[in-house]
């Protein structure tokens, strides 16, 4: 595969406060590549830069074995479809889609033929002559896209063009927006902080927080394999847990020692234990591994939700089968339902339910609500939880 | 049951409207008709389209450089009037245009600054506008002692075309400001950056994105300033030594010469000769925007 765009070292502030640091990232020919992270993370800046709306205070951005950094916007061969997609009101259907083409002074006949072919794409033709202000939001949105395709870039840059969809049409155009990236071979670049709509879609999922990149990887690995609990936490619910590696293969939380089938870490290096609610089987209490005290269940049609209290640690556990508030049980956990992942910055700061269960667990709580202080994305973070 | 609720809803409404629209009747209806009433009546108040006629047809003889000669006054005078309010009309847009984008391009601290400096002169009267640049302008006026202290030697102004058109456009230059100011102030920066995102350098989104949405406000401060100018009378009396009779000189020459008929039928003339303009200015903008 081939490299369209190269991020080396690229660093930006906004009044002394540093959005990017340092990030290196490739980005291939043909791929969807999605930047996720929570708002203030930088991956909205990491896209104006590819697009020329800013300019790298430090690093290099190639585009085609070329350095463009002081290149302006509209001398790449980059288009945008912007968050609320900026349709020009005073241009109809059909000329805002002709735009770009005007500009550059593309044949009256040749831009028909590009405009419809580029409106029955995004299934609007028919609505050549209809105001763009007439529109709904998901036709506006089609428009925007087929306006930065008619100029058959190398590159489509989108920023967060679903956030203002409901979901049932946010569905719909994800994987429309998938259709069409295979069909035009373009590559995406996508920012969004939805992690389903990340994994969903994407080839490759760029996890972002604090101005740097946490992980790369495919939805797969990004989701079974994180690297730090702040990609656990971020992508998917996790329980993460404070674990000690015994030796290879071997790994005690909770008071109990468990096979895993993770290796190479150092004899008793302290690591971070992961594991996914539904990853977790449900048993009678003698039978468990481990055993708590369901303290909260919540019917979310699919599954249910429970939070299970072991030795003070908020388990989250998504189960079809019923079990009642009080109930002790127990848990049984394979060793493949068990990731093991280096002590990082973020140990500690995510991953226990205690909060989620809006039961006031006074330690854990007052410590937890110290750290998040830290963090300017967690508000955010927490008001999804406790959706 | 609802439909009662609703009906005495739109009673409240029209009862809360019942001030202004009797205002309404009273301060502008009313004097309209009674301008239209006036224009189309003779001294007894007997109907006659003469007034109107006289418009069309008066003469006078006029003498100048260019020798002596007959011309329709009252036609010659609307002229005028037109030439000198679209030239000022012209200058205002052409210096208004680029102040109003720098202004919205400014700080917000910047842009009330710099919006408050341009209303503080419209805060004095304006006669006492009009007589400040008098001094200004006469031979030995304020320009002409800062000119011939720079050695510069001295302009004859006041009592040129050139005078009443410097005093329009200072007069008028805040009604065009403000209008493009405030659609400007409101358009939205991503459509700039989509301009530039589909090839167009700055000149082409001054062209196919910044104009076109700033047209509303083009329209409207050309017609505020457009439409007074034309029928101001003081200016040109002013600066303009009273050689430039204007449109509006002879609405209140009549006026004071108690002739309310004829003055009606101007002021009639030069109200419909303007509503046919702006709606034609409307259409324009209105194709424009369809476009």
């Amino acid at each position: 595969m081939k490299k369209i765009i190269e991020l080396k070292g690229v660093s930006k502030s906004f009044d002394g406060e540093l959005v990017l640091d340092h990030i290196d990232l490739d980005i291939y020919d043909n791929e969807f590549l999605t930047l996720l992270g929570p708002s203030g993370c930088g991956k909205t800046t990491t896209l104006r830069i590819i697009g020329g709306f800013e300019t790298a205070d430090e690093g290099e951005v190639i585009f085609m074995g070329e350095e463009i950094g002081a290149v302006p916007p509209h001398k790449r061969n980059v288009n945008t479809v912007f968050q609320r997609y900026a349709l020009f009101p005073h241009l109809n259907v059909f000329e805002n889609v002709a735009f770009p083409l005007r500009e550059k002074k593309v044949p009256k006949d040749e831009i028909n033929e590009r405009v419809n072919e580029m409106l029955s794409l995004v299934a609007l033709k028919g609505f050549e002559k209809r105001s763009v202000t007439s529109l709904s939001g998901g036709q506006q949105q089609r428009v925007a896209i087929a306006r930065a395709l008619v100029g058959r870039p190398k590159v489509l840059l989108l920023d967060e063009p679903l956030a203002a969809l409901d979901l049932k049409l946010r569905k719909d155009m994800q994987q429309e927006l998938k259709n069409i990236q295979k069909a035009t071979g373009i590559t995406f670049i996508f920012v969004t902080h939805d992690q389903e709509e990340a994994l969903s879609m994407s080839d490759t999922v760029v996890v972002m927080s604090e101005g740097r990149i946490q992980q790369i990887g495919t939805p797969i690995d990004i989701y079974n394999e994180p690297k730090n609990a702040f990609v656990a936490d971020f992508i998917g619910e996790s329980n993460i847990l404070d674990g000690v590696m015994l030796r290879d293969r071997r790994v005690s939380f909770s008071g109990h020692v468990f096979d895993c089938v993770d290796a190479g870490f150092e004899l008793k290096e302290p690591v971070d234990v992961v594991i996914r609610p539904e990853d977790v089987d449900i048993v009678k209490a003698e039978k468990g591994m481990l055993r708590g005290i369901v303290t909260s269940v919540t019917f979310l049609g699919v599954h249910y939700e429970i939070i299970v209290d072991i030795n003070g640690f908020k388990w989250m556990i998504q189960t079809t089968d019923f079990v009642d508030v009080d109930e002790e049980i127990g848990l049984y956990i394979e060793p493949e339902a068990i990731h093991i992942m280096k002590k990082s910055e973020y140990s500690g700061m995510f991953g226990d339910y205690s909060s989620y269960s809006m039961e006031l667990d006074e330690i854990g709580e007052l410590n937890e609500i110290e750290e998040l202080g830290e963090l300017t994305e967690e508000p955010e973070r927490e008001s999804e939880r406790a959706e | 049951m609802k439909k009662k609720a609703s009906g005495s809803l739109a009673l409240v409404q029209r009862l809360a409207l019942a001030p202004y629209s009797f205002w309404a009747v009273l301060f502008i209806v009313v004097p309209l008709i009674f301008v239209a009433y006036y224009a189309f009546t003779d001294l007894d108040f007997r109907f006659t389209t003469d007034n109107i006629t006289r418009f069309f047809t008066a003469t006078s003889t006029i003498t100048d450089e260019a020798g002596t000669r007959e011309v329709h006054t009252y036609v010659l005078i609307f002229l005028r009037s037109l030439k000198l309010a679209v030239i000022s009309t012209v200058i205002c847009l052409i210096f208004g245009y680029p102040f109003a984008y720098l202004i919205s391009k400014a700080s917000a601290r910047t842009q009330s600054v710099l919006i408050t400096l341009i209303m503080i002169p419209m805060w004095m009267n304006f006669l006492i506008r009009t007589y400040a640049w008098m001094t200004i302008l006469q031979d030995t006026g304020l320009l002409n002692g800062l000119l011939s202290s720079l050695g510069l030697g001295r302009v004859h102004i006041i009592g040129t075309e050139s005078a009443v058109v410097i005093g329009m456009v200072y007069d008028y230059f805040p009604y065009m400001i403000l209008p493009i100011y405030s659609v400007m102030a409101k358009m939205d920066v991503k459509l700039i950056e989509a301009a530039r995102d589909l090839g167009c350098n700055s000149a082409g989104v001054l062209r196919r994105v910044i104009w076109p949405l700033s047209l509303p406000g083009v329209i409207s401060g050309v017609t505020m300033v457009l439409i007074p100018s034309i029928s101001t009378f003081y200016i040109s009396q002013k600066l303009g030594n009273g050689k430039f009779y204007l449109i509006g000189d002879a609405i209140e020459g009549q006026y004071a010469a108690n002739n309310l008929h004829f003055a009606a039928a101007i002021a009639f003339i030069l109200m419909i000769i303007l509503l046919f303009g702006m709606a034609f200015m409307q259409r324009f903008a209105n194709k424009r925007a369809a476009a």
